[in-house]
């Protein structure tokens, strides 16, 4: 089974899917990044789906999951990159993320962890960028 | 309406909803529907390749390129011979789940095509049919 | 095509015998109905063409006119009428073009004398009555064909995506809205968003005459990817006419960004890019 890796930049994790995603590998995804989290003390997640084709009810549901474990932890995800044929789809299916935050790309992704991180105090002051913090 | 090219693909396990998936992602672009079409259809085959397998016990799936009045199409089935169905009604509704999830499949599959038929008997099995016509 | 098998078929020997004489006639005749928009040397070179594929099928009578044996022909009248169909003729007046060869035909069994030939020009006009029909639907499809092709060029025409500042796209719609149109505005708006990295997009429907449920929720659903895809989406320019038909259908707009003008929507998503406009201190224009 192949797995989606997960790379650490600063205090942040990246996810970026870039294989067709069955559900094993999406159950192990959230179990890896649940370590990961708790390993490193993120402080934000970013999911970048933009070579993702599709995001079905399963897929779709793994956002949510990711984001309820990343706030036990205390950190933010942000899921980027997703396709208007997905965000169609996904708006018809009837799915809704359950509040996940999403940005246009990996850059603006980054961007609005950083806020977070600073208004709530985790990134401290003095990192402007937050990379720097781990 | 004729038919061409029907493709039979086992669903035994989750690499095999995933090549469901691919195999209908291939039919769709020969038929060149649009792009949000094709992500519509193959989002439908994925969640009713999930139901086989999970519901159904696993099964098969069988897809082929439509005709009607010179208009094209993909028509994909899913079949299993799992228990079957009991409230199709409920099965339907959004929201409403025989087992794991939240139950979008059906009626969110339903949502994503152009037609839609589901056929079911307690302890015979599911078989559920849509086609996707090209704009 | 079953003819008279191993018999040669007189009417075929007699047609290809006069082959020049009623290309001639029929192009006289068919000249007065296409006044002039069809010259007799594009005529004569169409008719000829197809006075030759009709000859290997003059034998039958079109009943079975979609098997093998009428393919060239059948490829040859569909093109007839599909040039025809962009050089506006009527239906009528493109099937009457072939109806025109039985006069010429008749005429010249009529000058024959001869019965076996009255039995076979009766299965002749059989066999034109069918590609007269044929060409008839032909001309229909190719119409069809045109029509949907003018109205996506009219829908790209429509709906232009234009981007109001950095990272603020706006679409404004006119006129009447169906629920065709408004779903290919939807994936248009959201490539743009992808394409020009925007995160801002206001849909003006200011222009906009009615709005039906369907309409409504397509334009709901944008907003809603729109939002998956980490973009905000207002809608601008609701009128009063609209926003009653909006309540009384029971459409909830909920938590979706809603403003009076365009101007207004402008202004919304500058602020939230982080941009604000004021006016100079003296006021005077410059």
């Amino acid at each position: 089974m192949e797995r989606v890796p997960i790379l650490k930049i600063g205090g942040v994790l990246l996810v970026s899917i870039q294989i067709d995603l069955h559900d094993q590998s999406v159950l192990a995804l959230q179990e890896d990044l649940a370590e990961r989290i708790s390993a490193t003390g993120a402080h934000g997640v970013v999911i970048d789906i933009s070579a993702v084709e599709i995001v079905d009810s399963f897929i779709g549901r793994m956002f949510a999951t990711i984001a309820s474990i990343s706030r036990l932890f205390d950190a933010d995800t942000v899921v980027v990159g997703m396709r208007p044929a997905v965000a169609i789809t996904l708006v018809e299916l009837g799915l809704t993320l359950g509040g996940v935050r999403t940005a246009l790309d990996l850059e603006r992704g980054m961007r609005i962890l950083r806020v977070l991180g600073q208004e709530s105090g985790r990134i401290p002051a003095g990192d402007p960028t937050g990379l720097e913090w781990s | 309406m004729t038919a061409s090219g029907p493709e039979e693909l086992p669903i035994v396990s989750d690499e095999d909803v995933v090549r469901v998936r691919q195999a209908v992602r291939g039919y769709a672009q020969q038929v060149r529907l649009s792009l949000v079409d094709q992500t519509k259809l193959v989002t439908a085959t994925s969640e009713l390749a999930r139901n086989t397998l999970v519901y159904g016990g696993g099964g098969s799936a069988r897809i082929e390129v439509v005709t009607d009045n010179g208009r094209e199409g993909i028509r994909a089935s899913f079949q299993d011979e799992g228990p079957g169905i009991p409230d199709l009604t409920l099965a339907l509704a959004d929201g409403w789940s025989s087992g794991k999830g939240m139950g979008l499949g059906l009626s969110g599959a339903r949502r994503l095509v152009d037609e839609f038929d589901l056929d079911t008997e307690v302890g015979r099995g599911t078989t559920v049919t849509v086609v996707k016509w090209k704009r | 095509m079953a003819g008279e098998a191993g018999h040669v078929h007189r009417l075929t020997e007699l047609l290809r015998e006069n082959a020049d004489v009623l290309i001639g006639r029929w192009v006289e005749s068919a000249a007065a109905s296409t006044r002039g928009r069809s010259t007799s040397a594009e005529l004569e070179r169409d008719f000829r063409e197809l006075f030759t594929a009709v000859l290997p099928v003059a034998s039958g009578d079109g009943r079975d006119l979609s098997g093998n044996g009428y393919a060239e022909i059948r490829s040859l009248l569909e093109e007839l009428s599909r040039t025809r169909a962009r050089q506006n003729f009527s239906p009528a007046e493109t099937a009457s073009s072939v109806f025109a060869l039985k006069e010429p035909v008749f005429q010249l069994v009529d000058e024959q004398n001869d019965q076996d030939l009255f039995r076979q020009v009766l299965g002749f006009s059989s066999l034109l009555d069918a590609l007269g029909l044929w060409t008839f639907e032909s001309y229909s499809r190719a119409r069809e064909s045109i029509i949907k092709e003018q109205s996506e060029q009219l829908l790209e025409l429509t709906t232009p995506v234009v981007k109001l500042w950095e990272g603020v796209l706006a679409v404004p719609l006119v006129g009447t809205l169906d629920s065709a149109r408004t779903q290919v505005v939807m994936e248009k708006l959201l490539e743009a968003l992808v394409e020009t990295g925007s995160e801002h997009a206001i849909i003006d429907i200011t222009g906009v005459l009615a709005v039906d449920t369907q309409v409504a929720q397509h334009l709901l659903k944008t907003v809603v990817a729109a939002r998956l895809m980490g973009a905000e989406c207002t809608i601008s320019g609701i009128r009063p006419q609209i926003a009653q038909t909006i309540v009384a259908l029971g459409i909830e707009f909920g938590d979706i960004a809603t403003k009076a003008t365009l101007a207004d929507a402008l202004r919304h998503a500058l602020r939230r890019e982080g941009v604000d406009v004021v006016r100079r201190g003296d006021g005077v224009k410059r």
